[in-house]
């Protein structure tokens, strides 16, 4: 394991930077959100969720994909260039590594979502371990370890220094270019013990001990028709807040626009709590707010897992839970359908 | 509020109405979600954290059948006769239960001043005890209320049935709701631009904003309907971003009840109520006072036309100013 001066952090940022475009969690204006780094960014490592998570580098909220253009009768055709510049997206926390691999398992498999791809490939993901986290965090149930998140390097803040420790290829690449900002650490004392301490305060955040059982163990068509349902989805607005500030939300839309000087064809995310979410010639399939409702939450513990493994695509970085208007979230769903403890 | 689910359970018990719209419990102790209640009041709650206002959740509430009580806060009540006026809720299907306020807490503000891991709040006076995992803290309420709280327009409830008078001594400091509209008026036009451009930057259209104002009730918004050609789920460029938010603030001028929910319930923190704000300012100062809200029966100054209205041009001298 290495190790750098925690005062010197702006160093290791800047040696960074010297060779890639480094992104990492900025304050800004009353928000917080992964940006790129310059000498003046307000970087803020002790907020543990960005509003917007780091999906937003790989897939952006809003993406060209094509422009038409017609003159006469020959029409062409041009796509972005799909080479991204290589890039390190530093500080992010082990849910949100998760939510990347939930990610690729939608974009990476066949057919391959090249837009995705390009900018995937071109990522060096530092990951940043959880010292303090907070009682909306309920990572630890879908198996995920906060003091030691994957990625191509995992990082710890301790007892002010930076440890890093490359975990792949590309993690080792990236730390050959820059190491003559580290030393060796002889002692990772300190790393140890705030794992220790961080697994005991996990244990007592309020949701850590929520069970999936109820969705590994039932029938996807009693669990959608579970009268729960309609007390459940209740207060919702249909806003898309959950779906927006959700790392591990893909769907999206494709629609075409006339410039007026051609059209583009762009795609966005779309959230399933819309009135117009895949919305066909034949309608809306779905009409009221709760089966909109409901899949949301479906999708997250049921449809997924089924289609991958029995992965959920919730990685529990509580961001919904702390941005819903009306403090709905997929914690008091889990619970109230039957994952009490 | 003992005396707030006593009277809840008089009420029903006389057949006022056959269920309540209040505020739920949820998984932390500062969630109050808003909620229908039949016969079982568990997790019936009124206090610090109910800020929600519920006089939207009243337009589905009275397509169904039978009547709702349904607790008000002041500035919600303000909500219920706009909704009236606009014949969007049934006056004779809700019964109004009234219920004093003695500002918000906002759990974001308690965050932000760096307390994690909350477990448990108590209440005493004005001292809020936190307890987190990371050990007991203090918090003197009065810091920590919500914006809205800050420059409410008063404690006074527009309409209801019945109404439980407050008993508490009201010590909070409330600031002109004006005065930040002010310091934006005081700005160079590219200062405000750039203001406005800072903030209207981070929206992520997540029409959280739209969709709890209980002026935004149209059963199709323009920015839903894809045969408008101006749907849009997100925003491509700062023309779009500013936009949205343009249009909705035209579109609830005069309608506005200034009832904070759209700055509150924003995730990026979007100052939505100055804009909205400075639209009550201008009709108040270009037709005379008019509160939003303030009876089910008073025309709104931009929905008639007397010989004395403003001509169109004062937009050119405002602009010139
Ligand atoms: S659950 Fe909450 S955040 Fe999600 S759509 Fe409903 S009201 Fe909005
Ligand atoms: S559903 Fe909520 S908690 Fe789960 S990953 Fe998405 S935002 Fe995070
Ligand atoms: S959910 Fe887990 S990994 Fe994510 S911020 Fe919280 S403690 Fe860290
Ligand atoms: S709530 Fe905030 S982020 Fe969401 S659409 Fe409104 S202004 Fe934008």
């Amino acid at each position: 394991m290495l190790r750098l001066s925690a005062d010197k952090l702006d160093k290791l940022f800047s040696a960074i930077s010297d060779a890639k475009e480094l992104y990492l969690p900025v304050e800004e204006n009353g928000s917080s959100k992964f940006d790129k780094w310059s000498e003046e960014t307000q970087v803020n490592l002790n907020r543990l969720n960005t509003v917007k998570s780091p999906k937003d580098l790989f897939f952006p909220q809003s993406e060209d994909l094509m422009r038409f253009k017609k003159e006469g009768k020959k029409i062409t055709v041009d796509t972005p260039d799909e080479n991204c510049k290589e890039f390190v997206v530093f500080g992010v926390r082990a849910c949100d590594v998760k939510s990347i691999e939930v990610l690729d398992r939608v974009f990476l498999s066949e057919p391959v979502d090249t837009y995705y791809e390009s900018k995937r490939k071109a990522a060096t993901i530092v990951s940043l371990a959880c010292s303090e986290p907070e009682e909306s965090c309920f990572c630890n149930i879908f198996g995920i370890d906060a003091t030691e998140p994957a990625a191509d390097v995992s990082t710890w803040l301790a007892d002010d220094y930076l440890y890093w420790e490359a975990k792949t290829e590309k993690g080792e690449a990236l730390t050959e270019s820059i190491k003559s900002v580290f030393e060796q650490a002889e002692d990772t004392s300190a790393v140890d013990a705030q794992k220790e301490n961080v697994k005991a305060i996990i244990e007592k955040l309020p949701l850590s001990g929520l069970n999936l059982d109820y969705f590994k163990n039932n029938d996807m068509m009693d669990i959608f028709n579970s009268e729960k349902w309609d007390e459940l989805y209740e207060a919702c607005l249909g806003c898309g807040t959950c779906t927006f500030v959700c790392p591990t939300c893909q769907c999206y839309d494709i629609r075409d626009y006339d410039t007026g000087h051609g059209i583009v064809r762009y795609r966005c995310w779309d959230s399933c709590m819309y009135s117009d979410f895949t919305l066909m010639a034949g309608g809306q399939p779905r009409t009221t707010q709760k089966e909109r409702f409901r899949q949301r939450f479906m999708h997250k513990l049921v449809y997924f897992p089924m289609n991958n493994d029995g992965e959920f695509s919730c990685v529990g970085c509580g961001r919904c839970v702390n941005k819903c208007p009306v403090r709905l979230n997929i914690a008091k769903v889990i619970r109230a359908l039957g994952g009490e403890v | 509020m003992q005396r707030v689910i006593d009277k809840v359970k008089e009420l029903l018990a006389n057949g006022v109405a056959d269920r309540v719209l209040a505020w739920k419990v949820g998984e932390f102790p500062y969630d109050r979600i808003p909620g229908v209640f039949k016969d079982d009041l568990d997790g019936l709650c009124y206090d610090s954290f109910s800020a929600c206002n519920l006089s939207k959740y009243l337009i589905n509430e009275t397509k169904k059948d039978g009547r709702v009580l349904v607790l008000m806060k002041p500035c919600d009540s303000y909500g219920v006769n706009l909704l009236i006026k606009e014949h969007r809720i049934d006056r004779e299907k809700i019964y109004i239960l009234a219920v004093p306020c003695n500002c918000k807490v906002d759990i974001e503000k308690i965050k932000d001043s760096g307390i994690k891991g909350i477990i448990d709040i108590a209440e005493e006076g004005d001292v809020l005890k936190i307890n987190t995992v990371y050990g007991q803290k203090e918090l003197d309420r009065r810091q920590v209320l919500c914006d809205k709280c800050l420059s409410c327009q008063g404690k006074k409830h527009v309409i209801y049935d019945e109404i439980i008078e407050d008993d508490e001594q009201q010590n909070i400091e409330k600031t002109d709701r004006m005065e930040a509209v002010e310091e934006l008026e005081a700005m160079s036009p590219e200062e405000r631009f750039a203001f406005w451009r800072s903030e209207l930057s981070k929206c992520i259209r997540c029409n959280a904003c739209r969709n709890v104002c209980p002026a935004c009730s149209c059963n199709k918004c323009i920015f839903d309907n894809t045969d408008t050609g101006v749907a849009a789920k997100s925003n491509a460029d700062s023309f779009e971003e500013n936009m949205f938010h343009i249009i909705r603030a035209f579109h609830v001028a005069g309608r506005c009840t200034d009832c904070g929910e759209c700055s509150r319930v924003c995730p990026q923190n979007i100052p939505l109520h100055l804009l909205n704000r400075k639209f009550i300012k201008e009709i108040n100062e270009l037709y005379g006072e008019f509160q939003a809200g303030e009876d089910a029966v008073t025309t709104g100054p931009l929905t008639f036309f007397t010989m004395e209205d403003a001509e169109p041009d004062v937009v050119y001298k405002k602009g010139r100013d």
